[in-house]
C-alpha cells in the first residue's frame, strides 16, 4: 500500500473527507517508476502496440526549453479509451495515462518536461488493442533538473 | 495548502473545449534529491458524471496546464476537474459550460 | 544597398523555415500558459488589506481614477501630478503601497522580484493589474514635459555604450536577424519590432515558471551589459520603458504574455 493510499484512508477514518468525494486514486507505480518506454507499456498492459497513422501528435519540432513542452493528441481510432504519453528519454519515460469514457473525446493537450531531445511516444488503446505514433521533439536546453 | 485553479468550458463545433489551470509545483526526484512532489491523479467530471481519469508523472510542467474535449454538451453543464498529488494533497474547480 | 538587402533575404530562405518551429513553440506555450493564475493571486493581493493602515489597493489610482483597472496599464508610463514624475505600473503598484497602506518604502520593495516557488507579491499584482487592459490600445503619455523628457532620456540610454564590454541595448536590439538560441531578438528602435514585445509584458517564463514584470527585464538587460543594475523604479528604468512603450505604441495590449 502506498502512502498516499494510507493517507487517504486516514483521512477516510478521520472523518474529514467524505467518502463520496474521495478518489479511486489508482496511480500505476510500476508503469511510472519503469525506465524505458517499453517496460512502462509493459506495465501499462499495452506492450508491443502497433503503428498507426490515425493518432495525431501536434507538437513543435523544437523546443527551446524541455521544461515546458506542450504536446497536442488527438486519436482518430474509433472507440479509443486511453492516451498514453511517453518521453522515451526521460528518467521514467510515462507522464501520464488518460482514461476517456463515454462523453470525453479521445484529445488531450498537456505540457511535459522533456531531459533531452527524444522521441514522444503516444499510444492509444481501442477494443483491447493498442496503437502507438511516435514523433521526435528536439529540446535545447533540458527540462528536469535545477 | 494548494493554490489555485482556473478553468474554462466553452461549446465548440459539436464538443465542448474544457481548459485548467493548477498551481502545483510539480517538482522532480532531480530538483529535490529525491522528494518529488507532484499531481498523480487528475478527474474531470461532466454533471456529477466521470468522463475523464488522468494518471500524471513528476514529468508534466510546473504549473499544470491541460486543455480535454467533452462529446457534445451543452450551456450550463457542470464540469469539474479535481487533482490529488503524491503528499494526499488534494484540490477542485467547477465551472458551467459557456 | 537595394542588393544587399536582397542578398541577406535570400541567404535567410533556409533558416525560415525552422524559424516558423521557433514560432510554433511560442504560439503553443503561450495557449498552454498558466499565467492566468498569477492573476487570480494577484486580485486577492489586491483586495487584501495590508499595512499599517490595514486598507486594500482597490482605490489605487493607476491614472485612469481611485480603483480603476480597466485599460490602466495600457496608458502607462505616464505623469503622475501627486508624484510629480513619470511612473510605470510597477513603480505606481509601489506609490500606493506607501500612500495608501501606509507601507515604509523599504518594507514595501524588500521583496521585488520573486522565484518559482515564492513569486513576489509585486509579480502577481503587475499581473493583476496588466490583465485589466487586454485588448485596449497601448498609450503612454508623451505629451507632458516630464514625459518628453523621460523618452528622450530612454532614448539616449538605449544607444549609450558603458562598462566593461561597452555594450549598449543596441548591442542586442540594434540590428536585425539577431537570436540568442531559439529567441529572436527584436530591433527595439522600430515601432513593427517594438509593438507586440510592449503588448506582451509581464510575462510568465516557461524556462523557470516565473512571472516577469519590465522592470525585470530591463534590469536583467543591464546585468547581461555588465553594467550596476538600475534600482527599481529608478528614473532610468521608467525612461526606457517609456521609450519602448511610445515606440511600440498603439498595439493592443495582450499580456500578460509568455516567454521562453
Amino acid at each position: 500500500m502506498n502512502g498516499v493510499r494510507r493517507k487517504l484512508l486516514a483521512l477516510l477514518a478521520a472523518g474529514v473527507l467524505n467518502p463520496i468525494a474521495a478518489w479511486a486514486a489508482t496511480w500505476n507505480k510500476d508503469a511510472f517508476s519503469a525506465k524505458n518506454a517499453g517496460d512502462a507499456l509493459k506495465n501499462l498492459g499495452a506492450a508491443s502496440p502497433q503503428p498507426s497513422g490515425d493518432i495525431v501528435i501536434e507538437a513543435p519540432q523544437i523546443a527551446e526549453n524541455g521544461a515546458v513542452v506542450p504536446i497536442e493528441i488527438t486519436s482518430r481510432i474509433p472507440n479509443t479509451t486511453s492516451i498514453a504519453v511517453l518521453v522515451d528519454k526521460n528518467p521514467y519515460p510515462l507522464v501520464g495515462r488518460f482514461d476517456f469514457r463515454e462523453g470525453a473525446l479521445p484529445f488531450l493537450k498537456v505540457n511535459a518536461k522533456m531531459g533531452e531531445t527524444s522521441e514522444v511516444r503516444v499510444v492509444a488503446s481501442a477494443g483491447g488493442r493498442h496503437y502507438v505514433a511516435t514523433k521526435e521533439i528536439k529540446v535545447t536546453i533540458g527540462g528536469c533538473g535545477g | 495548502m494548494a493554490g489555485p485553479m482556473k478553468m474554462r468550458a466553452t461549446l465548440g463545433n459539436g464538443f465542448t473545449d474544457v481548459r485548467v489551470l493548477m498551481t502545483h509545483p510539480m517538482s522532480t526526484e532531480q530538483q529535490t534529491k529525491g522528494q518529488p512532489h507532484f499531481i498523480q491523479n487528475v478527474t474531470v467530471k461532466v454533471n456529477g458524471k466521470t468522463v475523464i481519469e488522468g494518471e500524471i508523472s513528476q514529468a508534466v510542467s510546473r504549473n499544470p496546464v491541460f486543455s480535454f474535449r467533452l462529446a457534445g454538451g451543452a450551456k450550463g453543464d457542470k464540469i469539474e476537474v479535481s487533482w490529488l498529488d503524491n503528499k494526499g494533497d488534494t484540490n477542485k474547480t467547477e465551472a458551467a459550460v459557456a | 544597398m537595394r542588393a544587399v538587402a536582397l542578398l541577406a533575404a535570400v541567404a535567410l530562405a533556409g533558416p525560415a523555415a525552422a524559424q516558423s518551429q521557433f514560432e510554433k513553440y511560442q504560439q503553443m506555450t503561450a495557449e498552454g500558459s498558466p499565467v492566468e493564475l498569477f492573476e487570480m493571486e494577484g486580485e486577492a493581493l489586491w483586495r487584501k488589506p495590508q499595512g499599517p493602515r490595514n486598507v486594500s489597493l482597490e482605490k489605487c489610482d493607476l491614472g485612469k481614477g481611485p480603483g480603476v483597472l480597466q485599460g490602466a496599464y495600457a496608458a502607462l508610463p505616464r505623469y503622475f501630478a501627486d508624484a510629480d514624475r513619470v511612473m510605470d505600473a510597477e513603480t505606481r503598484i509601489l506609490h500606493c503601497m506607501v500612500a495608501l497602506q501606509g507601507r515604509s518604502l523599504a518594507e514595501a520593495s524588500k521583496r521585488l522580484f520573486g522565484n518559482a516557488d515564492n513569486p513576489s507579491e509585486m509579480e502577481y499584482l503587475t499581473a493583476y493589474v496588466a490583465g485589466h487592459s487586454r485588448g485596449v490600445r497601448m498609450t503612454p503619455g508623451t505629451e507632458h514635459p516630464k514625459e518628453r523628457a523621460a523618452f528622450a532620456l530612454g532614448q539616449k540610454l538605449f544607444y549609450h555604450r558603458a562598462g566593461a564590454w561597452d555594450f549598449s541595448c543596441t548591442s542586442c536590439h540594434g540590428q536585425e536577424n539577431k537570436r540568442i538560441r531559439m529567441s529572436e531578438l527584436p530591433v527595439l528602435d522600430r515601432p513593427e519590432d517594438a509593438r507586440p514585445i510592449v503588448a506582451t509584458w509581464p510575462a510568465y517564463r516557461v524556462s523557470n515558471s516565473q512571472l516577469k514584470t519590465m522592470q525585470w527585464r530591463i534590469n536583467d538587460c543591464y546585468r547581461q551589459m555588465r553594467m550596476p543594475e538600475p534600482n527599481f523604479g529608478s528614473e532610468a528604468t521608467i525612461a526606457l520603458n517609456l521609450f519602448l512603450t511610445a515606440t511600440g505604441q498603439g498595439a493592443a495590449y495582450n499580456g500578460p504574455g509568455t516567454k521562453r
